[in-house]
């Protein structure tokens, strides 16, 4: 649509901060976005202050009233061993929006280092490489990350690594491809005249072309990077007990469902699927606000 | 000249079409008017950005979903586009409108055979499969390809650029349209493909008889072909007329300036610059006052800076939209280089030549699917002097830069040598001097220039590696460097997409001066470029050689360009050098037959026709070149068996001329109006 129209050209050095300006404007304009943010913020604030605004203790027990429904004065009920779910649910946002954007940034970092060599060299590097990553992509990634965690006993930082790891070869395949129409630009060629070394060309000159699909493979991996941790720390690997943890609470909780204490499970899990609801819808905003 | 009784085939009535940008509307035609009769060939002219495609856009109703005919009207046949329903637009469009694309690549589906595709545009005019099929094969035979029935089995891909353009116009013809839009039809094209493009379309109009709508930014393309000519200049029509007439006395200072900027035989870069159009097209959207052109325009008074001028009739059958028609002829002309012929003259020079390439080769593949781009190629280039690199695509001259810059390896055996050193494969076993002393300005600045880079950090990096340079020296050359390329330290922050195109090409200029080089390839450096923006890149590369005694080895396809700015010609086909020698030599010839046909395949905006010699047939691919002479597939001077099965010596004469032919010399072609005055 716009190959028709002629070029404007707007004052010189405004041009960037009007593109930026633009996309945050178009941003800003898109309901699905809104309704994303404003749920990610929410837990974002949660994660932050909820410790210190939550009606009770969240590792506080309280045996005589264990697995209470829903009143006012626990509005989420209690657990099995008197615990306030309701605290538990928002604290419970700390451990999740702590490790999934770190796995998220291991995991782009890696993959992008990954996708620069294997796209800008080529040939054998990127054939030995890419097969390398289709092994790992071939298999089913939580199955990939139990076996990693259970070699090396889980921890916060390793569930990070191991996550981050798993995502790599799939951030390295969007970048890869990014890096493939650039190269054969002639400022590639034009850096190789100057005598430039091959980590300058992928830095300086190639990364900053790549950027968009960068940001939104991040943005689509921390929905991913969410939904696989809680899933470790409902299989146990991921977030240790006692540390409230909504995958972790489903897993501690679920076998009393069958008594119809639906409460100590249903908040755990909505938590869940609305945080990566909002990731989704922001992500999804964002790539389209970036193709235009 | 046209009878009232038969309304037009086209006619505009004060169409004005604007795009909506960022919720403004911006203006891009406004207030066009003219009429193209039954029969005719209408030329539209126009730089970038001056709404030439838009036309054709709007008279089929097709714009793009942000664009809209804000005003007047658009007729064909006598009937409004405008006010068609849908059914009649489709009519409209199926049976009185073709139009032809400029990229044929794209216009036509990759996965279809060119028979289906062919045979569909009959169908939907309702004929049966079979007949469609008959009609298909009949149509390609009227467009002059020569076994239809083998065409019709391909698929695009395996045709050439040339042959799928024909089967587009072929399919264009299938309904017989009364208008025929044909958009840039030969711009991607070789100059010996474009030739016979343009003469197809010439048999073709007499044949069909349809009015014919040619849109080009080529002025010696509608110099050759159309009866009349439009030259629009941001989104106004700002001259008309018969074509020849006014080619050859233009009324509107623009016209007049695009004709100029051309450079044309006769000029050479130690005469006379070439003329230019200072300054730059308004941007959309900006609503000027008085007239459109006067900023730009060396005759502009109060009154055009004020008075928007109307079109005023100027002759018979010609309007000009100029307050000064009159005196258009008085537009002042760029002086004659003060001293003229100070630069180093062509000759056999002595001395060391900054470049010498010995028994260069370049094989792509292995046997038996080996190609080979670069055969046993020799040539030398003194410094301060330029090498022009003639050839058509394929013909190894991308090659032989790569090869030259350390891009691409050659095959083991040749030599390259710089400045008496030889000169690595690979650009890491090079020394600094050498990486210094070559550097390239490439075809499309959009490209060549990191789109993230500002222009000072294009141009510092540059300084940084190549000169050396740090902190506020670095900062310093920056800015030199940019005067010296005619841009000033405004452009500085400014990112590549904020530069117009011609700005971009001076800062890739400015960055392969960066380490004061002694060798610069300039690879098609203007083909991406306006005629106006060309005259002056092609000027600063000029005064930068005289300058800095910089040698260039320059590469076009465009004759005119290596014409202006070469010292000595090389003439490249399929990777064999055809022919040699210093420039006026190869222009004068005695020619080698392809270079003959290079020459008359230039069209001229004098419009002559005349004396033109044709080349038949595709270009041999490069897998299975002919034997004996690689040209002989395509030579219109084939003497004999000896052409098909020994290739002819390659000596040269006392000036250093070197043709590859078995033709004596005296009865090779020469130049009827000598390239040198």
């Amino acid at each position: 649509m716009s190959e028709a129209l002629p070029l404007t050209e707007p004052a010189p050095g405004l041009a960037r901060e009007a593109r930026t300006r633009g996309v945050v404007g178009r941003l800003l304009r898109t309901p699905s976005f809104l309704i994303g943010i404003t749920i990610l913020l929410f837990w974002a604030v949660c994660a932050v202050f909820a410790p210190s605004f939550v009606p009770y203790d969240p590792y506080a027990d309280d045996l005589l009233n264990t697995l209470q429904p829903p009143s006012a004065e626990h509005w989420f009920g209690t657990d099995q061993i008197g615990r306030d779910v309701f605290s538990r649910v928002l604290v419970g946002a700390r451990a999740i929006l702590t490790i999934a954007p770190l796995a998220t940034l291991v995991g782009t970092v890696a993959g992008t280092a990954i996708g620069l060599i294997t796209g800008y060299f080529g040939g054998w590097v990127d054939a030995i490489i890419g097969r390398l990553l289709e092994v790992m992509l071939s298999l089913p990634l939580i199955i990939v990350a139990l076996l990693v965690l259970v070699a090396l006993g889980p921890s916060t930082p390793t569930v990070v690594v191991v996550v981050g790891l798993v995502f790599a070869p799939l951030v390295a395949r969007t970048v890869r491809a990014a890096v493939l129409t650039e190269r054969h630009l002639d400022y590639v060629a034009a850096a190789a005249v100057r005598g430039e070394s091959a980590p300058y060309i992928m830095s300086v000159e190639i990364l900053p072309n790549i950027t968009p699909p960068i940001i939104v493979e991040g943005t689509v991996r921390l929905g991913y990077a969410i939904f696989t941790i809680a899933s470790l720390s409902f299989l146990g690997f991921g977030v240790q007990p006692p540390t409230p943890d909504w995958g972790l609470a489903i897993a501690e909780n679920y076998g009393v469902l069958i008594g119809g204490f639906w409460w100590t499970v249903v908040f755990d899990t909505a938590a869940t699927a609305s945080l990566i609801v909002g990731v989704n819808l922001a992500a999804e905003s964002l790539q389209r606000a970036l193709a235009e | 000249m046209t009878d009232p009784a038969v309304p037009p085939v086209l006619r505009l009535d004060d169409m004005s079409v604007s795009y909506r940008i960022r919720g403004r509307a911006v203006p891009v035609l406004s207030q066009v008017n003219l009429s193209i009769a039954k029969g005719e060939v209408y030329g539209l002219v126009g730089e970038s950005g001056s709404g030439k495609s838009t036309v054709a856009l709007a008279v089929q109703r097709v714009l793009p979903a942000n664009g809209r005919m804000s005003g007047g009207r658009a007729l064909i046949n006598g009937r409004d586009v405008g006010a068609l329903d849908r059914a009649a637009l489709l009519q409209m469009r199926a049976r009185e409108v073709a139009m032809v694309f400029q990229d044929p690549g794209r216009a036509l589906n990759p996965s279809i055979t060119i028979g289906r595709q062919v045979a569909e545009a009959f169908e939907i005019l309702g004929a049966s499969g079979h007949e469609a099929r008959r009609r298909a094969e009949e149509m390609l035979t009227r467009v002059r390809i020569s076994s239809p029935a083998r065409v019709m089995e391909r698929y695009p891909h395996q045709l050439s650029g040339g042959m799928q353009q024909r089967v587009v116009i072929a399919m264009a013809l299938a309904k017989d349209p009364s208008l025929l839009i044909l958009d840039e039809p030969t711009t991607g094209l070789d100059a010996t493909i474009e030739a016979e493009i343009l003469d197809l379309v010439d048999t073709l109009r007499r044949e069909f008889g349809a009015s014919i709508l040619f849109i080009s930014h080529n002025l010696g393309a509608i110099a050759g072909l159309c009866d009349r000519v439009g030259v629009l200049y941001a989104g106004r029509l700002v001259e008309e007329g018969p074509v020849r007439d006014l080619f050859a006395d233009p009324r509107h200072p623009y016209t007049a300036g695009l004709l100029r900027c051309l450079p044309r035989p006769g000029l050479r870069k130690d005469l006379a610059p070439l003329d230019t159009i200072p300054g730059f097209p308004p941007a959309p959207g900006s609503i000027p006052v008085g007239c459109v052109f006067a900023p730009r325009c060396a005759l502009a008074d109060e009154t055009c800076r004020t008075i928007d001028p109307p079109l005023v009739t100027t002759g018979a059958g010609r309007v000009s939209r100029c307050h000064h028609h009159d005196r258009v002829g008085d537009l002042p002309h760029a002086v004659p280089r003060a001293a003229a012929g100070t630069l180093a003259p062509a000759g056999a020079s002595t001395g060391t030549p900054v470049l010498e390439l010995t028994a260069l080769s370049k094989t792509y593949g292995s046997a038996p699917y080996a190609v080979q781009a670069l055969r046993d190629v020799s040539l030398r280039l003194m410094p301060g002097q330029t090498l022009g690199l003639v050839g058509e695509s394929g013909s190894g001259k991308s090659t032989l830069a790569h090869a030259l810059l350390g891009l691409i390896a050659p095959d083991a055996g040749g030599g390259m040598a710089l400045d008496g050193a030889a000169l690595a494969p690979e650009v890491r076993r090079r020394t600094a001097e050498q990486i210094k002393t070559l550097q390239i300005v490439f075809q499309n600045p959009d490209s060549a220039l990191n789109r993230s880079h500002s222009v000072r950090r294009l141009i510092g990096r540059a300084i940084t590696r190549l000169g050396g340079l740090k902190g506020a020296q670095r900062e310093a050359q920056v800015t030199r460097l940019l005067e010296s390329v005619r841009l000033t330290a405004r452009q500085l922050s400014a990112r590549p997409r904020q530069l117009s195109g011609g700005m971009k090409q001076r800062v890739a200029v400015a960055r392969a001066f960066a380490g004061n080089p002694r060798l610069v390839v300039c690879d098609e450096p203007t083909s991406a470029l306006d005629v106006s923006v060309q005259a002056a890149i092609l000027n600063l590369l000029a005064e930068l050689q005289a300058e800095r005694q910089v040698a260039y080895l320059l590469i076009s396809h465009d004759l005119g360009v290596v014409r202006y700015l070469s010292d000595w010609i090389a003439v490249l086909y399929l990777g064999r050098l055809l022919e040699v020698g210093p420039a006026a030599r190869v222009l004068d010839g005695p020619h080698h037959p392809y270079t003959e046909a290079l020459l008359s395949a230039a069209p001229s905006v004098s419009g002559e026709r005349t004396g033109r010699i044709r080349l038949t047939g595709a270009i041999p691919s490069g897998v299975s070149p002919p034997a004996g002479c690689l040209f002989h597939t395509r030579c219109p001077r084939r003497i004999g068996p000896i052409c098909d099965t020994e290739e002819p010596p390659f000596t040269a004469d006392a000036h250093g001329h070197a043709i590859r032919c078995h033709l004596p010399r005296a009865e090779l072609g020469r130049s009827l109006a000598p390239a040198t005055a």
